[in-house]
This record gives C-alpha cells, sequence and structure tokens, in this order.
C-alpha cells in the first residue's frame, strides 16, 4: 500500500529525523501534538499539526484512540511511532492497521512476540541464538524462582517479563535476597506493565551492551553492523559507539549472523535491534532482547553504514522489498554519539526544562546534531529530557573521540543545564579511551569524578 | 480567616497520589502539617514530593490529579 501522508505519533528530535527522512522520500507529513507542543521544531517542519490532547502523555501521545482520530481528521495513510511511546504497543500496530493504515513497523503480532522478553528469549533458544544463562520462560511464584535460581546459579537477575528500559530489575546474590525481592519485583512490574510476569537470568559483572542493528522487509533480513552502547548511568545509555571495537572479526560476523538469524524466524520487517551482553572475560555474548523499532542510537549506524534507517523503514512498510544486500553492507570508520540531556549534570542530574536562550551548533565534515532545539524554544517539563544528539564519524575511533571532544566545544545551549558537561569529561577521560568500559563503568566513575559547575 | 497557599516548587505533571488507584496523599477538607507530602509532581520522568512549608485546616486543592503545572502556581489552599 503506497505512503503517502505520514502521522507522526511522536515528539522531540525523533519526530524532526522522522519529518526529515519522509521529506527525502517526498512524503507528506503530519506532526500529533499535546497541548504542550505547539511550538516544538517539529511542528514547525511538519506540513501540517493535529493536536491530539492535554500535556499528560497518556491523555496524548499515548491516547491510541485520540491518534487514530487525528490520522483520520488529517487523512493520513501511515503511522510512524518513533521509539518509546506506542512504538512497541502490539495493540496500537493492530488498531492502525485493522483501520487500513500502515503502521511503520513490524506487524503487531511480532511486537506482540518479541516485545515479551521471556518468549523472545524463547524464540532465540530456537533460533540457536546464544542467551544468556536463564529460566526457560516466566517463572510462576516463589518456589518456581528458587528452583530457577538454583539452576542459574547466583547471583541472578530479576527481569519483569513485559519490562524494558531496564526497569524492574534487580540482582539476588541468595535465597534469602530471592525471596524478599521477588514479591518486590513482581508488583511493581504489575503497576508499571501490567503484567507481573517475571524471569531469572544470570547475573554478569563486568558486561559490556552490544547490539545489532537489522532491517527486514517481512522474508530477507540484513544486518548493519553492531553498536557498542556500554556507558550508562541508571541503565541510560549516555555514549553511543558503532561498531564495538572490542569485537574482533570472527565475533562480530557470529554475532551479526546470529542476529539475522533470530529476525528471519520471525519474519521481521522493518527496523529492529537485538540487544545483546558481551562478555569481557570469555569473550562470549547472550541475547537479551529486541527492540521492534528505531532506537535513539540509530545514527552511529547510519554513519558508518552511509544507510539512511528511517527512510528505509518507511519504504519498507509502503510494501516495498529490502533493496541493501548483505555483501553491500560494509562499516567505514567509527562513530560516536553524545546524548545531551536537559538535566544538570553537576547536580545529580536534576530535570532543568525552560527557554532555550542561546544555541550554536558545531558544523564540519562528520559532525551531525539531531536535535529538537531551536533558539527560543520553552523545553517542556513534561517529557523526556533528551534535547538532542552529537554524533561524529572518523576514520579511526581514536580520531573519533578527538573530534566529539572537538564538537562539544563548539556546542553551545544556554539557558538550561544540559550534559554536555559530563559528554566533555568522557571525552577526555582515558579509560573510556582506552575502550575499558562496562555497563557499570558510568556510576562508581560519576562518583570518582564529581562534575564541577564552575569548571563545566 | 486567612487563606494561605502552597505553590508548585518546580512546573511538571501534578499527582494527588502516590501511584495510579492509591488514594491521594490529602483528601479536600483534611488538615495539613508542616512538612506534609500533599503530591507529586512529574518533571522529565521524575517524580518530586509537593512538600507543604505551611500548615493549615480544610485543604483544598486548585489543581486537579494530572494537570500540567508551572513552577510558582498555586497547588492547594489551607484555612489557618
Amino acid at each position: 500500500m503506497p505512503v503517502t501522508k505520514i502521522l507522526i505519533a511522536n515528539r522531540g528530535e525523533i519526530a524532526v529525523r522522522i519529518i526529515r527522512a519522509a521529506k527525502s522520500l517526498g512524503i507528506a507529513t503530519v506532526q500529533a501534538v499535546s497541548k504542550a507542543d505547539h511550538g516544538m521544531l517539529a511542528a514547525r517542519l511538519a506540513d501540517e499539526v493535529v493536536e491530539i490532547g492535554p500535556a499528560h502523555a497518556s491523555k496524548s501521545y499515548l491516547s491510541i484512540e485520540a491518534l487514530l482520530k487525528a490520522a483520520a481528521d488529517t487523512g493520513a495513510d501511515a503511522v510512524h511511532p518513533g521509539y518509546g511511546f506506542l512504538s512497541e504497543n502490539a495493540g496500537f500496530a493492530q488498531a492502525v492497521d485493522e483501520r487500513g493504515l500502515v503502521f511503520i513497523g513490524p506487524k503487531a503480532e511480532t511486537i506482540r512476540l518479541m516485545g515479551d522478553k521471556a518468549t523472545a528469549r524463547a524464540m532465540a533458544m530456537k533460533a540457536g541464538v546464544p542467551t544468556v544463562p536463564g529460566s526457560p520462560g516466566r517463572v510462576e511464584g516463589l518456589q518456581a524462582a528458587r528452583d530457577a535460581a538454583e539452576e542459574v546459579g547466583y547471583p541472578v537477575m530479576i527481569k519483569a517479563s513485559a519490562g524494558g528500559g531496564g526497569r524492574g530489575i534487580r540482582v539476588a546474590h541468595t535465597p534469602e535476597e530471592l525471596a524478599t525481592l521477588i514479591p518486590q519485583a513482581s508488583a511493581e512490574a504489575l503497576s508499571a506493565f501490567g503484567d507481573g510476569g517475571l524471569y531469572l537470568e544470570r547475573f554478569i559483572a563486568r558486561a559490556r551492551h552490544v547490539e545489532v542493528q537489522i532491517m527486514g522487509d517481512g522474508t530477507d533480513v540484513v544486518h548493519l553492523y553492531e553498536r557498542e552502547c556500554s556507558v550508562q548511568r541508571r541503565r541510560q545509555k549516555v555514549w553511543e559507539e558503532a561498531p564495538a571495537a572490542v569485537l574482533d572479526t570472527a565475533t562480530r560476523e557470529k554475532l551479526c549472523a546470529s542476529a539475522v538469524a533470530l529476525a528471519k524466524s520471525v519474519g521481521y520487517r522493518g527496523a529492529g535491534t537485538l540487544e545483546y551482553l558481551y562478555d569481557d572475560e570469555t569473550g562470549a555474548f547472550f541475547f537479551i532482547e529486541m527492540n521492534t523499532r528505531i532506537q535513539v542510537e540509530h545514527p552511529v549506524t547510519e554513519m558508518i553504514t552511509g544507510v539512511d534507517l528511517v527512510a528505509e523503514m518507511i519504504r519498507i512498510s509502503a510494501g516495498a522489498p529490502l533493496l541493501i544486500r548483505q555483501e553491500d553492507v560494509s562499516i567505514s570508520g567509527h562513530a560516536l554519539e553524545c546524548r545531551i540531556n536537559a538535566e544538570d549534570a553537576a547536580k545529580a542530574f536534576m530535570p532543568s526544562p525552560g527557554v532555550v536562550s542561546r544555541l550554536v551548533v558545531p558544523e564540519g565534515a562528520g559532525i551531525r546534531f539531531d536535535t529538537m532545539l531551536y533558539e527560543g524554544y520553552a523545553v517542556p517539563p513534561f517529557y523526556d529530557s533528551l534535547i538532542g544528539k552529537l554524533i561524529v564519524h572518523a576514520a579511526t575511533r581514536e580520531a573519533a573521540i578527538d573530534a566529539m571532544a572537538r564538537a562539544l566545544d563548539g556546542l553551545t545551549v544556554e539557558g538550561i543545564a544540559t550534559t554536555i558537561p559530563l559528554h566533555k569529561a568522557l571525552a577526555r577521560d582515558e579509560e573510556l579511551a582506552g575502550g575499558r568500559v562496562h555497563t557499570r563503568w558510568l556510576e562508581p566513575w560519576l562518583d570518582a569524578n564529581p562534575l564541577d559547575a564552575a569548571k563545566a | 480567616m486567612a487563606v494561605k497557599t502552597v505553590l508548585a516548587p518546580i512546573p511538571g505533571i501534578f499527582y494527588r497520589s502516590p501511584s495510579p488507584g492509591e488514594p491521594p496523599f490529602k483528601q479536600d477538607g483534611d488538615t495539613v502539617a508542616p512538612g506534609d507530602t500533599i503530591g507529586l509532581i512529574e518533571v522529565m520522568k521524575t517524580f518530586n514530593p509537593v512538600v507543604a512549608e505551611v500548615g493549615g485546616r480544610n485543604v483544598k486543592f486548585v489543581l486537579d490529579n494530572e494537570d500540567a503545572v508551572m513552577a510558582g502556581q498555586p497547588v492547594c489552599e489551607l484555612e489557618d
């Protein structure tokens, strides 16, 4: 079915990114906005703007009914969900499909299958993809959890079946801790995700986060190599790279082939990411979960492969076959991305909404800034704190880090506090330069290297 | 009878209860002591308590649950 007019069911920088991709394909855009978002950049860039409800996301960007009405009212024939919000909501994908509109993403049943962490794990095992040793599926009740934990070996991670974004994860070192944490985790999962289901995984202390970008058309699937996102705070990614410098060529090929095998086994359509833990000590990798949407950090992959992932997912959703052949995908150089948040890095990352009084964006070869900001824009307090992503591309990782340090020096955001000072410090850090990081590296680093507001 | 006002310390979304489905921190008509938490404000996905700096009787909320609020806007009124 042809796509001629896309409703963007999202906001912020990704809405801007989707509009740019749609424009490059000659497709019209309708930007959905909450009452608080009329001033956002995407609303200025889109061909049309439609209000979908009040500031509170549950009544606007999370309201399936409001979004479907907006699509109908504006005559959009496709919906792009972006990331977050309803992007991995199978019910939304299905509702869009039932209205005869194109959902720019996988089929609802794929989201259902891969969105549930426990069934995704089972699918991975079936496709021969290594998974972190853990319970074969959900653990029902404390006794089942105890038995599974004995099998897996302590320490174990307790995860919510319906979870995501690092929420609801707990680590139990002993059966006693397990007995305390299981009921807590189940209650929290029930209230956060509407599903109290849990599963267990072995806890790997020094794990690196590596993920493979794939693109499928429902039949064929290709990979676009991997990213590393080990630098995290509170399980939120802070600094991302492509490729993962820690992998040798043989491991990289095995990892990416496993992602393609799993995505093929579910007939995957659209852009997707398979997340893995990489054990630095053994060189083993384990599938943990799949994100059935475009990801925040997709630009680093675009920089090293030259593929426009957002345009490609739109093209495929309209029924076009995958044009990328695996043999045509290669890695060129190294790319980095710093997530710039409206948070005061020197004050416990306190959120800092407000008016951007001055904005200077660095320019030059290999520099890209994906953002929702403009001078005079009031960053609203109601949504995620991500305000931009600074991306650089250079011939080598070392050169990319240098380029990032210079690009950060050229980036000025005044009027609100941002995490730019954190990234400046990271770009100068020797451990990070040496690649000696893991998913629990940044938090102790922050304790040891407090950011001084005056120095920044 | 003097009326005292509790102001929102930060902008965001105002919540009357600690989490959905739970009873509100304070019902209209309740007495509020200084230091009592009377609501939450969600700013960029972080939840911050709204603490009454003054106490009083017969609290009357001027904001509804899940209302958008700006810093300095009245949250509720109290009687002496």
